[in-house]
């Protein structure tokens, strides 16, 4: 049933290495157009290093990772614009432009890539930060704002071209269980309602129980996917020790 | 290119039938199609003849964010006019969407934007800008003092390791540009002042200009000001990278205080090194200048005891207690700026801009402190 629905990502023999120094091998997967798919591991295994790939920000050393069928390391000029169109991203830390208002910041792809007139602009810009929950902030710095906002506004930045994949660095990481609950129910009614596709670095169990259709797991040692299913199964079937443990919490080595 | 089949939206006027207008909207209306039909559909709305609107939208295939922005503001304008605007036969995956945002205006929301002080109060906030600033750079002096008093009782607390490695950046490579500019700045002055002084059959005397304005006064004044550009600026943005990091706040909460830390190794390494650099821009200064006099047929001797003749060793250890001086004060404030960093990406840059303007107008101040202290000490 899954090979008939349409793959929006698709990573084929996929090896990614720093100065010769290979951290990610052989990797093939796909990601469903309306899932929301989740990346998990360890510190170091990878997992950023992936999603800069899929971003196109690092060409892969072998292999190629094609969004919507396109080759995005391959890519040039107008077609690369294209693709980049196609996705939003947030990156860890929001990567809010420190020079401009909240507004401005969600308003510029908007400013950039569409003839729509600036009442319009302002208006879609407003819905977005209202999506997220930032619209009493929209005149704010980015530097006046708490952590948890910086990101909101960086998602609602990444929606601002309404993308149909759109890639979110951690989540979770630095924010409130209320305020990541809060996320969650967001990503979940993005998806729901606009189709969007969702690929997400997280490490948080909660999260990822309530919004993930799939996720992988990616190991050092391995170079690539240990794991790769709906949550629920990983958790209740899989043998693979790496797999319990992270579900389960438990460190790696007996302390003492 | 392969863009999803959009871009293809129209709008159709449906005529009024029993005191409702109604148009339609068909395609798909999303980010990169609203903009085509924004104007159009508003002016129809506002042109409209009758009070009550009806959008027809049974034919919207697809429908994002921004298209639903359009159906916001379409309902807000019609209901502020006093009239209705009912969307019929929305898709209920996008009809859920268009309710998230309920029946307020989005616009509305936006809070108040930030206030422009007026003229008045902008001269207000400056003056109390500059009198903060001269407090804290006070306090800073003290804090320094005492950081470097402490030093000289417990050198071993120092790290010298640190500070041999600044004393690098900023003495050792420094080298060719001081070279340069101070080999420059003697040949062109020995050489305009030759042409005057020609006339009057003193070009000789050419030697003894270079000696003395070198020594007592550009040498120090010009490496002072390299040496701010190149390591004030640098101390600057590293200390006010630290600072945005949160580094300055991690060495605060271990208990180990930033002046001792960061700024003591600066200051003692700008201060050993901009004297030293001092006296090699003196050299190459007097070098410029003795190639202007060798062409002119002077001999080197002849130039050599021109200069020993008029210049003392009072102007040359005058000219370097001088960059001493002038050593504290760039690191010092270079250092003060990147500690008085604030937050965000544009704040580093606004530092290292200050540490150097800041140093070239204390570098100015001093010397001229120095002039007048110089002439009523008779050096």
């Amino acid at each position: 049933m899954r090979s008939e629905r349409e793959a929006i990502i698709r990573v084929e023999d996929f090896t990614a290495a720093y100065d010769g120094q290979v951290i990610l091998a052989h990797v093939n997967f796909e990601v469903y157009a309306g899932e929301v798919f989740i990346i998990l591991g360890g510190s170091g295994c990878g997992k950023s290093t992936l999603l800069k790939h899929m971003n196109g920000l690092y060409k892969p050393a072998a292999g190629k990772i094609l969004i919507d069928g396109e080759d995005i390391a391959a890519a040039e000029g107008d077609d690369r614009l294209g693709i980049l169109r196609k996705f939003g991203v947030m990156y860890q830390s929001g990567a809010l432009f420190g020079s401009m208002t909240l507004l401005e910041n969600v308003s510029l792809p908007l400013e950039e890539f569409t003839d729509l007139p600036p009442d319009a602009i302002r208006l879609i810009a407003m819905m977005k930060l209202q999506r997220v929950g930032l619209s009493g902030f929209a005149n704010l710095m980015p530097s006046e704002l708490s952590g948890g906002m910086q990101k909101r506004g960086a998602i609602a930045r990444a929606m601002a071209l309404d993308p149909r994949l759109l890639f979110l660095d951690e989540l979770s990481a630095g924010l409130d269980p209320v305020t990541s609950a809060e996320l969650d129910q967001l990503v979940l009614s993005l998806a729901r309602s606009l189709k969007i596709t969702f690929v997400i670095v997280t490490h948080e169990l909660a999260s990822i129980f309530a919004i993930a259709d799939r996720v992988i797991m990616l190991d050092k040692q391995a170079k690539g996917i240990v794991a790769m299913g709906r949550p629920q199964e990983l958790r209740d079937q899989s043998d693979n020790p790496m797999v319990q443990q992270f579900f389960s919490r438990q460190p790696s080595h007996e302390p003492g | 290119m392969k863009q999803p089949a959009s871009s293809t939206v129209a709008l159709r006027s449906l005529g009024t039938r029993d005191g409702v207008f109604t148009f339609a909207i068909e395609g798909r209306l999303d980010s990169g199609s609203a903009g085509k039909i924004w104007r159009e559909a508003n002016e129809t709305v506002a042109r409209a003849a009758s009070k009550q609107v009806t959008l027809d939208a049974s034919r919207i295939e697809y429908c994002d964010v921004s298209g639903i922005a359009l159906l916001v503001q379409l309902r807000n304008r019609q209901q502020r006019a006093g009239g209705t605007f009912e969307i019929r036969d929305l898709r209920p995956e996008f009809q859920e969407l268009l309710d998230a945002w309920g029946s307020e205006d989005p616009a509305r929301l936006e809070g108040q934007p930030t206030r422009r002080n007026n003229f008045v109060e902008e001269v207000g906030e400056a003056v109390v800008e500059l009198w903060k600033d001269t407090c804290s750079l006070i306090s800073f002096v003290g804090e320094l003092a005492s950081a470097l008093i402490k030093t000289t009782f417990h050198p071993r607390r120092v790290r010298w390791k640190d500070t041999l490695l600044i004393a690098e950046a900023v003495g050792v490579n420094a080298l060719p540009i001081v070279a340069l500019v101070g080999f420059l700045m003697g040949l062109i002055m020995a050489f305009q002042a030759a042409i005057p002084l020609g006339r009057f059959g003193a070009q000789l005397y050419v030697a003894n200009l270079i000696g003395l304005s070198v020594l007592r006064e550009l040498g120090p004044l010009m490496t002072a000001i390299v040496v701010a550009g190149r390591s004030g600026s640098a101390f600057a943005a590293e200390l006010g990278t630290m600072k945005v990091r949160e580094e300055i706040d991690a060495l605060i909460t271990m208990g180990l205080d930033p002046v001792r830390f960061l700024v003591v190794t600066r200051v003692i390494a700008a201060v050993l090194m901009t004297p030293l650099l001092t006296i090699f821009a003196n050299l190459v200064g007097l070098i410029g200048g003795s190639v202007v006099l060798l062409s002119l047929g002077f001999s080197l001797t002849t130039f050599y005891h021109q200069v020993q003749s008029s210049v003392t060793y009072g102007s040359l250890v005058g000219g370097l207690v001088k960059s001493f001086v002038f050593g504290i004060l760039v690191a010092g404030i270079g250092c003060l700026r990147g500690l008085q960093t604030k937050t965000g990406a544009t704040a580093v840059g606004e530092s290292t801009t200050r540490a150097v303007v800041s140093g070239i107008i204390l570098i100015t101040i001093t010397d001229g402190i120095f002039s007048v202290v110089y002439y009523y000490l008779g050096v």
